[in-house]
């Protein structure tokens, strides 16, 4: 079929997949207009809820880049803190790894085969 | 135009070099003509690489001999091996050299209104050609020698170029890395060419191929040209310098260097499947590529998830990228056993290859991106972005265009390429599908942090005058998007049409080193 491709154990056609997708889009369109329509554009509806307390200003809960993903590269500290302090920035380090490379290449290499 | 194809290979590499000494002059005359004599340049080399990427796919290997009476003269009357200069263009080859003329175009047109403000534009033009003349001739010549040389010319302009934010010490440093670490590499490769030509008395690459015995020099010679290869291209644990000079170069500069580390790819490739590919070890040296790949991808893309600048962030997941490549194109090495290929192993090399070009233009949209938002905001600190696609939509929908395709999301061309990476490599160990799914997702994650800190979110007040980048500057990424939308929606078309060939040619070591000793019919 045209544009399919193989891909060693199976197929893929990108062509079927953005079919698929604008009919599954379409049911969905369809389904979302049964429901309900009492909702209020610009009006209290659309202000979220938080305890009672007072809305923030809007740029003021702008979550940073900073602050993304602290869960995750929390829990793999032990590798992050290693992984992180291991990229000093320092040149001779950069050259350090490329030798260190050389000498185990060398030995699976040029020794062991 | 017989004419033209007959010295295509040649004019590939001199007219980008020649465009380069020729634009200090014609910046006298006025900058826009300069920029319209680049562009043209560029769209010459890219008609004369398209010539001969036709006459290639259709007729095969074609050799250039320079200075010998005709131009596939390899070995002259009295001779018993290929003397002068010799260019030999494969179907790999002119796979490379469509991707990197294609990507200088693209950042000569973005440059236009980019850089338009800075001084030195004749010099960073001069330099934008002569990088590209460095890796069009690292991919289309035949010699050992040669390819020193091209690789040299790659290291000195990307060096000059990721310097030319000459207020900027981060600049300066970076680029001084990238000397450091391109001059290492070059003499490393200078000392193994030193030694092939001390065993063998030649520089030719098929002649050598043919010659080649595996003895220890040969192995020492092999490692130094891995490694130093893989440097230039920027595996893990030597790719500590690309984050560094990707993120404080220009951006059109970071595409640039995105094709420079490609063509060292294409180097470590040429070296492993050609030059050795009748003595290699391909079960040993296939599984070091694929170790190296595993061990790009998984750091590149776990140290980009802690970054917050743009362009250092785009870095690292091109490092993960190269990964992937280094990956397929690992799996197929490792499967070749008995002098033929597992059905898989070629799919795995096709998958590679394809990513190849994937990464060209995904990371190459993802960093025009990346320039965009520091010039229309001067920032490119993640943690003082957001909310800029109430002003940027433009922008925006390029940059979720390039995060779907370099995550690796149906429909884009990067789910196609990766596809057949993880099919293949499950083939040959479970483990390594399991860690390339991974870690592409983990990819998703980093770029949906870009998304949100930056795009997404309420207007900010400094950003409320924020204006959208100039049309050239659009029509760049617009190119870029439009190809990565075609690629994945016609993949099969694609693969048919080049990599298929070229995959073919990286394994045909013998269909080299015969058209170079003049037995296949020169």
């Amino acid at each position: 079929m045209f544009g399919t491709l193989e891909t060693s154990a199976g197929y893929w056609n990108a062509i079927i997949f953005v079919i698929a997708f604008v009919v599954i889009a379409l049911v969905v369109y369809i389904l979302r207009a049964f429901g309900e329509k009492a909702y209020k554009k610009d009006s209290e509806q659309t202000k979220p809820f938080l305890s009672g307390n007072p809305e923030p200003e809007k740029e003021n809960v702008h979550i940073r880049a900073g602050n993304l993903f602290w869960g995750f590269t929390e829990a793999l500290k032990d590798y992050y803190t290693p992984a992180v302090k291991e990229h000093t920035g320092i040149v001779n380090d950069y050259v350090y790894w490329f030798v260190i490379v050389l000498a185990v290449l060398f030995i699976i290499i040029g020794v062991g085969t | 135009m017989n004419f033209l194809l007959t010295h295509a290979p040649i004019l590939i590499i001199a007219l980008p070099l020649l465009g380069a000494f020729l634009t200090p002059l014609i910046s006298r005359v006025h900058p826009k003509v300069r920029n319209i004599f680049v562009l043209i340049i560029l769209m010459l080399t890219g008609f004369l690489t398209i010539l001969l990427t036709r006459d290639v796919l259709s007729n095969g290997i074609r050799v250039y001999v320079l200075g010998a009476a005709s131009s596939t003269l390899t070995t002259p009357t009295g001779y018993i091996m290929p003397v002068r200069i010799i260019l030999e263009t494969d179907a790999l080859s002119v796979l490379m050299a469509m991707i990197s003329v294609s990507l200088a175009f693209i950042a000569a047109l973005y440059s236009w209104k980019f850089m338009e403000n800075r001084t030195g534009l004749d010099k960073y033009y001069t330099l934008l050609l002569l990088l590209l003349a460095g890796m069009l001739g690292m991919e289309l010549t035949g010699d050992m020698f040669n390819l020193f040389v091209f690789l040299e010319i790659t290291s000195i302009s990307g060096c000059a170029l990721v310097a030319f934010y000459t207020d900027r010490g981060e600049s300066a440093e970076a680029a001084f890395k990238y000397m450091v670490i391109g001059t290492v590499a070059a003499l490393f490769v200078l000392f193994a060419v030193a030694l092939l030509y001390g065993e063998y008395n030649a520089l030719n690459i098929g002649y050598l191929a043919s010659r080649i015995q595996y003895s220890f020099i040969d192995k020492i010679a092999l490692v130094l040209l891995i490694g130093a290869f893989a440097m230039k291209a920027g595996s893990v644990p030597m790719h500590m310098w690309k984050p560094d000079a990707y993120g404080e170069a220009p951006s059109s500069v970071a595409i640039m260097l995105v094709a420079s580390s490609l063509a060292s790819l294409y180097a470590l490739l040429r070296v492993c499947f050609t030059l050795y590919g009748d003595v290699l070890n391909t079960v040993v040296v296939g599984w070091v590529i694929i170790i190296l790949g595993i061990l790009s991808i998984f750091v590149g893309v776990t140290m980009a998830l802690v970054q917050n600048k743009f362009a250092r962030l785009i870095g690292y997941t091109a490092v993960a990228e190269v990964g992937y490549m280094m990956l397929g194109v690992g799996v197929g090495l490792a499967s070749i056993a008995n002098g033929s290929i597992a059905d898989y192993g070629l799919k795995a090399i096709q998958g590679g290859l394809f990513h190849v070009m994937n990464d060209a233009l995904d990371l190459g949209l993802l960093f025009l991106v990346a320039g965009a938002v520091f010039y229309s905001t001067g920032k490119s600190d993640l943690n003082r972005l957001g909310g800029l696609a109430h002003n940027m939509k433009y922008t925006t929908i390029f940059f979720i265009i390039g995060l779907a395709a370099v995550s690796g999301l149906p429909p884009m061309n990067g789910f196609a390429s990766k596809l057949m990476i993880y099919e293949t490599a499950y083939q040959l160990n479970p483990i390594l599908s399991i860690i390339a799914i991974l870690a592409s997702i983990l990819m998703l994650a980093v770029f949906v942090k870009v998304f949100h800190s930056a795009f997404l979110g309420p207007r900010l007040k400094e950003y409320e005058n924020v204006k959208e980048v100039p049309r050239s500057m659009l029509i760049a990424m617009g190119i870029l998007a439009v190809f990565i939308i075609i690629f994945g929606l016609f993949p099969d078309t694609v693969i048919n049409t080049i990599v298929e060939p070229a995959a073919n040619a990286l394994i045909d070591y013998q269909g080299y080193i015969n058209k170079i000793l003049g037995l296949g019919g020169v």
